[in-house]
């Protein structure tokens, strides 16, 4: 489970993708260490810190010490904004590292100063480098305080605005994975392995090919632009009854709530494993139990052989949750991609190329090996193409998906027919704070849609 | 044996809150020794008030003579005059800081030093509609030496004041006074509510370690900062728990009246656990009528409550009063009743909170114990603290102590 290079029949189209993964902060560094320890190949590791003292401690060859000037190699202190400061005292640096990179992976501990601030900070350079990237990030123990917890809320939104993608594990929801007993030490390990697994698992899905194919246009998919949290969960099962099982033990994780976030989830990315011996009929029961959990998800699913794997049969899935839609869409005049509907009775895997230039032209750099449609695919970025492949019987997702509501109102804004009334405030002194009316519901200033 | 015969006299003080959904009168004595206690409560539903102003007199009468007759029932005593409470969007605080140069720097300062400073202190800039409604000494510096709480008898060339002003425009302030003398009752001070609020919830060493009121009422939400002692900032907001209920009549679509039992019945401060769940309500007749999202009922009035919070927050956080604000955030008004208000409060100031309890009276706990009836309370307590200064100042009242003191009485 090394390497992306299993099948060299595909070669000749094949350009190396290079992917560099990013430790922020303290909790950053362990969490790289951790995934470093189980062996990634074609995988640079490093390591950003301001504090001198836990870098040291990194058993990793890259180490940037971020902020030398600024903070003398003490730490942020627990203040995002020195560790900001910090991260843009050496953006040249960042700048470098992630020129000619096609995919950053940033893992970071939010609450602190260094993640929090100079993450973000990580994620836009990656961006503007032409990266893409994607944030791995824990939130901290509702012990740490609420003043953690804002700041790491803060941090998110950052992340969310800077990063394609982010994944975030709430660390309190880790308390129900240990029992008791378990020490401290056991307890962060534990968060880190999680988070570990998180970039594992995307790794493997976007850099291994499938029969039913994955790959980083379909991940952002699920988690671009939704200003929400995703949720993350990987499960392994073997033996015969392994597609039933391995859908309970997903579904007990912690991490997806019980399975309520599948419920929740307005897309859902479920990318299937195993040896050569999976069968088709397996890969129907797992999705079919999948799909009885959502309500109308977008659901993309991707499977793949892994020789390696044998007997074994590994789920791994994002679920994405939209919060605020309507306020979404408004403040984001980008195109959408398009969309081919998908025919009652098939799971659709459909992907619009010319998602946003910048998206498109990394996808373009990296021509992955890809079943039938990938060649045709990277000659035509300007063109929306999109590929369906089919798979059998597996039970309806709704045939307008979000993407084409989303699609629809980005397009034909909604026109503000109802006149919001003040109510019983209507004729008395308006209450104006910096020019904003707060006699107006704050829910319809802040464009949350209730409907 | 003596006491029983010689009962402690006791003063009777009235406080008078004309709130946006309420109007309440407290009613306490105050025990020679100085303590305070609550004897009676009168309350009556307020109908003509909007965001803490009068905007309806006759019917404000109407509930102002409902809530001072049942509190002279409950107290069983005659109700003469009143302190009064105001509040409204109108209202202004700031600093002012207020000097006395003296000839030389071995000057003893004396009282009419005090006097001029104070009168310096008092004078700023504010627009000529505008009263100064309550002047608070903070601290004297006296030499550039700051701190000190009575200058007086001290040696020093130059005495400086720093003063919180809080003043409002003058017609706006008389209107509820206007109502209560309709009544035929004095009206013995005007008192900011949020000052009043936050009396009756402190201890001085709250007072003194730095802690933030909050009021939440039905139309306004006041707001109060103490730190080493004093009276830092004050502010009012003209939103509140009406705002709330206007929110949700029109996110929900439906009358306020049903928006307000809906907020009462089913309304938090945290969204936790509403996420999917619906209320099937009922209509007059009994028959299930219409379904309401509960999640989008809690995320409506976590906006709301929240961005109350947050304005709060940004204009205490521009004063930079946050670092001394170490005993936290207490929570009053009806607002406080709000399950989780104080975890949402704990989240937006970053400071522990909790719910006010009047802590510095005594007597009815139904009345003490009561977040809507701090106001009130607290106006009986600052009635008490002006009358124990005037008695002190009077020759009687130094009379009285003195026998007192001496056990004639």
């Amino acid at each position: 489970m090394t390497t992306t290079e299993t099948t060299p029949a595909s070669a000749p189209v094949r350009k190396q993708l290079t992917i560099k993964v990013f430790g922020v902060g303290g909790c950053g560094g362990n969490v790289v260490s951790q995934i470093h320890g189980t062996g990634f190949a074609d995988v640079q590791m490093i390591v950003l810190n301001t504090d001198s003292q836990a870098l040291a401690q990194i058993p990793l060859p890259d180490k940037i010490h971020l902020g030398l000037k600024l903070n003398g190699g003490l730490g942020a202190g627990g203040d995002p904004e020195r560790g900001r400061a910090a991260a843009e005292e050496d953006e040249a640096r960042l700048r470098g590292l992630c020129t000619g990179v096609d995919m950053v992976f940033i893992c970071a501990g939010l609450g602190g100063g260094t993640g929090t601030g100079a993450g973000p900070v990580l994620a836009r350079v990656a961006k503007e480098c032409g990266a893409l990237s994607l944030a791995f990030v824990t939130l901290p123990f509702d012990c740490e305080g609420p003043k953690r917890m804002r700041q790491a809320r803060q941090g998110l939104e950052e992340f969310k605005a800077a990063a394609d993608g982010v994944v975030c594990l709430p660390n309190q929801k880790v308390f129900k994975l240990i029992d008791e007993n378990t020490s401290v030490v056991e307890t962060f390990s534990t968060t880190n392995e999680l988070l570990a697994q998180g970039v594992r698992g995307i790794w493997q899905l976007v850099t291994r090919p499938g029969f039913i194919n994955l790959d980083f246009a379909d991940l952002c998919a699920v988690v671009r632009d939704r200003h929400s949290e995703s949720s993350f969960a990987t499960a392994e099962a073997t033996g015969p009854h392994r597609a039933k099982e391995v859908v309970e033990k997903l579904l007990a994780n912690p991490l997806l709530e019980g399975g309520a976030a599948l419920g929740e989830a307005d897309a859902l990315l479920v990318s299937l494993m195993g040896g050569p011996s999976l069968s088709m009929a397996e890969v129907n029961r797992v999705m079919e139990q999948i799909n009885r959990q959502t309500d109308n998800a977008h659901l993309i699913m991707g499977a793949a052989i892994e020789e390696q794997l044998g007997d074994r049969l590994t789920v791994t899935l994002v679920a994405s949750r939209q919060r605020s839609h309507t306020a979404d869409v408004l403040s984001d005049p980008e195109p959408e991609q398009l969309e081919s509907v998908a025919p009652p009775g098939m799971v659709s895997v459909s992907r619009g190329v010319a998602e946003i230039n910048q998206l498109g032209a990394a996808i373009a750099r990296k021509p992955v090996t890809r079943s039938t449609t990938a060649k045709r695919e990277a000659d035509s970025v300007s063109m929306a193409g999109s590929e369906t492949d089919v798979a059998p019987s597996a039970p309806m997702l709704s045939t307008r998906s979000w993407r084409s509501r989303k699609k629809a109102k980005a397009m034909h804004p909604e026109l503000q027919l109802e006149t919001v009334t003040k109510g019983p405030f209507e004729h008395s002194e308006p209450t104006l704070r910096n020019g904003v009316d707060l006699d107006v519901p704050t829910f319809v200033r802040r464009g949350m849609s209730m409907n | 044996m003596l006491n029983l015969l010689f009962p402690e006299k006791t003063t009777v003080i009235v406080g008078l809150e004309i709130g946006t959904a309420k109007v309440a009168a407290a009613v306490g004595e105050v025990t020679e020794s100085g303590g305070v206690n609550v004897i009676g409560i009168g309350q009556s539903a307020s109908r003509g008030v909007r965001k803490g102003e009068v905007v309806n007199a006759d019917l404000t009468a109407e509930d102002v003579r409902n809530a001072i007759v049942e509190a002279e029932r409950s107290a069983d005593v005659e109700i003469a005059s009143v302190y009064l409470s105001v509040t409204g969007g109108h209202l202004t605080s700031l600093n002012t800081h207020g000097v006395f140069t003296a000839a030389s720097d071995d000057h003893e300062i004396s009282q009419p030093d005090v006097n001029e400073v104070l009168a310096n202190a008092k004078v700023f800039n504010r627009p000529s509609e505008n009263t100064v409604l309550h002047a608070i000494r903070q601290h004297f510096t006296l030499n550039g030496q700051a701190g000190i709480a009575d200058p007086v008898g001290m040696l020093g060339g130059k005495l400086e004041l720093d003063m919180h002003v809080v003043h409002g425009v003058t017609t706006r302030l008389q209107n509820p006074v206007r109502v209560v003398k309709g009544l035929n009752l004095e009206v013995e001070e005007l008192v900011f509510s949020g000052l009043a609020s936050s009396l009756a919830l402190l201890d001085n060493e709250q007072k003194q370690m730095g802690v933030l009121v909050v009021d939440l009422g039905a139309g306004t939400t006041e707001y109060v900062v103490y730190a080493d002692g004093v009276i830092k900032h004050t502010g009012i907001l003209a939103v509140g728990g009406d705002h709330v209920t206007n929110d949700l009549s029109y996110g929900l679509r439906m009358a306020p009246a049903r928006a307000a039992m809906l907020k009462q019945e089913h309304g938090a401060a945290t969204i936790g656990g509403a996420a999917g769940q619906t209320l099937t309500l009922t209509s007059e007749n009994g028959f299930p009528d219409r379904r309401v999202n509960l999640e989008h009922l809690r995320r409506i009035m976590v906006a709301r409550l929240e961005e109350t919070m947050q304005l709060i927050d940004e204009d205490i956080g521009e004063q930079g009063f946050h670092d001394q604000l170490r005993a936290g955030v207490c929570l009053c008004g009806g607002g406080a009743r709000i399950p989780g208000i104080d975890k949402l409060a704990e989240e937006v100031f970053g400071l522990s909170a909790t719910l006010g309890r009047a802590n510095a009276v005594g007597g009815l706990r139904s009345a003490t114990d009561d977040p809507e009836l701090a106001t009130a309370v607290g106006l009986v307590k600052y009635g008490a603290i002006r009358q124990k200064g005037l008695r002190r100042i009077g020759l009687v009242g130094k009379l009285k102590h003195l026998a007192g003191s001496l056990g004639i009485f």
